[in-house]
């Protein structure tokens, strides 16, 4: 926990069309923590990390991944660069193995790049590699589960398989898009350890969720979106009780009579 | 579709046979009998294609085989790129003529025997095509298929307007090869070779990213793969093969004329993958050794020809819309019992 900031994200606006998706957001995450992304549906927290990696190109604003500016870049690039990200949707490739999911991203440039043309160095072929990550991220090693079709497994299982696609590229820091929406309590139980687990190998992470509890177990700090706009930022317990937030998660009764009045 | 499909009371219910470990292609092998069971489809195959040329009546019928072989290679081409890559390709009469103008070009112009021209043909017309079709990568679905369509049209208009490469004449007095037998075994080797090597292909890691690409090229991307120079790669192999079968078109028949832009070359190789099934390689290339013959023998029925060929179509289309291998292979790797419910 160096106090560096790995991620600095600069007055980052979007519109689509007539809709202001995002104005003016900047915040910065350092090193070594886990930063949370919170608000209300529609908000722009999804836009916000789609226009980070650069899979939506953002109107105006700046971001810098380790002192470099990534504003202008291919999703492949940043990816390249050590900046992953999950998708809300999940989006595995249905119709392979589970193990072999993990080969596409271990195929990357970055990856190989560690792992050499056969993926593992000394250890193995990709399918050996990317059953080891499976095996950390909660698939059991001598199950079937593994081998089972993606299209087969049921939202737990695939939630982890996001997670170990990033895993596969060997991250300095993972955008996590809502891993525990779509789980049972148990399931998120399970997974809280494995996101402090990542933290304790030196992964930074931003976390876009709903679950707050489960947030505030990891999060030293969080952000709060509404309507595109930071309403505000800082450790959990002080943001959830700035009456801004309760507003815009609520909704207060000064705003509904102001709205009926109009 | 089954004959006699489940009831409230009881349904079908398919196991894997006991040799396929967990997973498609991992296989544990104790017996010579379980090695026949995977190495005797693979070897009637390539025997069978090696005996065709002597099962043949005449040399009408020797000739044939070449062209189905051709058709072969632009179907393994098309099913490779459809259900492999996501890519629906129109584009085999542009590959084929691509292929067969530059060797016929490099034998007439440059004296180069077959030997050097096809290759050439092969690898340059290969990146032409891919680089004409560059701009077409990122449109999906349809939109890369009518791209794919048009380019044949346009190269066909323009020989044809410019007067250019010999016109509608074409170019007369292109090398042939020494004798039919060589002709035959050449192509039917270059199939095999294509049919084991894709199939090899798609497994290996760079397969897995070009089916990756088709399943959710999103998460290629967030896998910091472009999925632009795979989809690349992947035209580029599919115009190696449709250029290598036009250099060798031209020099069956000794000339290159407009009329390898014709559009057989992008139809038929897709009915083949619809009667042979989609995505299994196999299935296309046995397609084209069904269609093709059909086509000439109905022949015979003079202009009819063209209404028995789309009835027969159409009964494959409507009664086994999977395709001949992909049932077949159910079969072969399924057990089949019926279970009360």
């Amino acid at each position: 926990m160096s106090g560096e900031n790995i991620l600095q994200v600069t007055d980052v606006s979007k519109t689509f069309g007539g809709v202001q998706a995002l104005l003016k957001v900047s915040f910065s995450v350092q090193q070594g923590e886990v930063f949370g992304i919170i608000g209300p549906n529609g908000s722009g927290k999804t836009t916000l990390i789609n226009c980070i990696t650069g899979f939506i190109k953002m109107n105006s604003g700046k971001v810098l991944y380790k002192d470099k500016d990534i504003s202008n870049m291919a999703p492949n690039q940043i990816a390249n660069l050590g900046l992953t990200r999950t998708f809300q949707i999940m989006r595995p490739y249905y119709s392979l193995p589970a193990y072999k999911n993990l080969i596409v991203p271990l195929f990357s440039p970055r990856a190989r790049k560690k792992g050499g043309w056969r993926g593992g160095g000394k250890l193995g072929d990709r399918g050996t590699v990317s059953i080891d990550i499976l095996e950390e991220i909660g698939f059991e090693r001598d199950s079937f589960v593994p081998y089972k079709l993606a299209s087969s497994l049921p939202t737990g299982y695939l939630k982890r398989l996001e997670l170990a696609r990033c895993l596969a590229l060997g991250p300095d820091l993972i955008l996590c898009d809502e891993v525990f929406s779509g789980l049972s309590m148990s399931e998120i139980a399970s997974m809280v350890p494995l996101i402090e687990k990542l933290q304790m190998d030196g992964i930074t992470l931003v976390m876009i969720e709903h679950r707050l509890r489960e947030l505030f177990r990891v999060a030293s700090r969080v952000m709060v979106l509404n309507f595109g706009e930071k309403l505000t930022e800082g450790i959990p317990e002080v943001v959830m009780a700035d009456e801004r937030v309760k507003e815009a998660y609520l909704g207060s009764e000064k705003l509904l009579d102001y709205s009926f009045e109009a | 579709m089954d004959k006699n499909p489940g009831t409230a009371e009881r349904r079908k219910e398919r196991l894997d046979r006991g040799i396929k470990v967990r997973t498609e292609g991992i296989y544990a092998i104790s017996s010579w009998q379980e090695v026949s069971y995977l190495v005797l489809p693979r070897l009637i195959l390539i025997v069978g294609l090696l005996l065709l040329p002597f099962l043949m009546p005449s040399l009408y019928w020797n000739r044939v085989i070449s062209i189905v072989g051709i058709y072969a290679l632009l179907a393994l081409g098309f099913d490779f790129l459809a259900h492999y890559v996501g890519l629906v390709s129109l584009g085999g009469s542009f590959f084929i003529g691509v292929g067969g103008y530059i060797a016929a070009i490099l034998n007439k112009s440059f004296g180069l025997s077959p030997l050097f021209t096809i290759p050439i043909a092969t690898l340059s017309g290969a990146i032409i095509c891919t680089l004409l079709l560059l701009p077409a990568l990122p449109l999906r679905g349809v939109y890369f298929a009518i791209v794919t369509l048009m380019y044949p049209l346009v190269l066909f208009r323009i020989i044809e307007a410019l007067n250019i490469l010999g016109g509608t004449d074409g170019i007369l007095g292109v090398a042939s090869f020494p004798n039919t037998w060589v002709e035959q075994y050449l192509i039917l080797s270059i199939i095999i070779l294509a049919l084991f090597g894709l199939r090899r292909l798609v497994n290996e890691d760079i397969g897995l990213v070009f089916r990756g690409v088709k399943d959710n090229d999103q998460a290629v991307r967030a896998s910091g793969l472009s999925i632009t120079l795979y989809k690349a790669i992947a035209v580029f192999i599919t115009s190696a093969l449709g250029c290598l079968g036009g250099a060798y078109f031209v020099h069956i028949y000794m000339v290159a004329g407009i009329s390898l832009f014709a559009l057989d070359y992008s139809v038929i190789p897709i009915a083949a993958t619809v009667i042979g099934g989609g995505g299994t390689l196999v299935g296309p290339l046995l397609g084209c050794f069904i269609l093709v013959p059909i086509s000439e023998l109905l022949r015979a029925f003079g202009t009819l020809r063209i209404v028995f060929y789309s009835v027969i179509l159409l009964a494959f289309i409507m009664f086994r819309s999977e395709g001949i291998m992909v049932y077949a292979q159910r079969k072969y790797h399924q057990f089949e019992r019926w279970v009360k419910v």
